[in-house]
């Protein structure tokens, strides 16, 4: 199980108080699809990918960055299980969606990229350290379930 | 994976453009990459203290940044421009290189961090590329 420390729960939970969903959801995955295109390969159906301008402008991609930025509530709900709550997710991914796991830090490097924009020098080694170890948790959940 | 000519510009007109805060740079991404990833203090057992903002991460950061700068010029060759560089680290310092990646990932972090409007995902891209690139050639000579 994973051990979390009061200053690691606290930085975290103080990051999604303060997240602006629809700003950082649809700039983590445009970034993602961007600094790595070999992401898009998941998104045939979004339209227009050629390019970072499309990319940037693809109402598509800015809707679901934040469905899948908001995919992260419950793993700041039940940080002491995050394994288990993500258990169907990565199920979903691995059967429904085919993506390969390796992707998912992909994405949440481009997810601690833009928070760091946001927060400018607020988001102090310690925070990123919290941030950091969070997401890793949550990737390693979303791949537990692949076979 | 390798640069384009416009990926190449991109790369020099950002680091030309944060030069004046290079040592910040240095220091901010140093002491995260032993602040997060705890394991690379295990190469700086020698220095007096590896607190972050601590006077040897500063100075260290300095040297690094000098390093990223002069593969920024040597950008069209980097394997043939860091040779020396790269016999450094692979005979001397011997540092395991799949802690170039990680020191990368620190260094992306803080230069959102510093340069938000800056570090478009245009420019993220070709730099994610270039230190790729350079951690490779720093590699090189390792066996």
């Amino acid at each position: 199980m994973v051990e979390w420390t009061a200053e690691e729960r606290a930085a975290i939970q103080d990051i999604f108080n303060s997240l602006d969903y629809e700003d950082v959801g649809p700039k983590a995955l445009q970034r993602c699809l961007i600094v790595y295109p070999w992401c898009q390969r998941y998104f045939g159906g979004f339209g227009n990918l050629y390019n970072a301008e499309a990319i940037l402008s693809n109402p598509m991609v800015a809707a679901h960055g934040i469905v899948v930025l908001h995919g992260l509530d419950r793993a700041m709900k039940n940080m002491d299980d995050i394994k288990q709550t993500y258990a169907e997710l990565s199920v979903l991914h691995s059967e429904k969606l085919h993506v390969d796991p390796d992707n998912f830090k992909l994405l949440a490097d481009c997810l601690s990229v833009v928070i760091a924009g946001k927060m400018g020098t607020n988001f102090t080694p310690e925070i990123q350290a919290a941030w950091q170890k969070f997401l890793s948790v949550v990737v390693s959940a979303l791949g537990r379930q692949y076979h | 994976m390798s640069l384009s000519d416009k990926e190449k510009n991109t790369v020099k007109d950002f680091f030309a453009k944060v030069v004046s805060r290079s040592d910040d740079i240095g220091n901010e991404s140093l002491t995260r990459l032993l602040v997060v990833y705890p394991q690379t203090k295990s190469y700086f057992a020698h220095w007096k203290e590896t607190t972050p903002y601590s006077a040897p991460v500063k100075k260290h950061g300095i040297t690094v940044m000098g390093g990223v700068y002069e593969a920024v010029s040597k950008i069209d060759d980097l394997k043939a421009g860091l040779l020396t560089l790269s016999e450094l680290h692979a005979f001397m310092l011997r540092v395991d290189p799949v802690n170039f990646k990680l020191f990368n990932n620190c260094l992306l972090v803080v230069l959102s961090m510093l340069f938000p409007d800056d570090f478009t995902p245009q420019v993220h891209v070709a730099v994610d590329k270039f230190m790729a690139l350079l951690s490779l050639a720093l590699a090189e000579k390792y066996r």
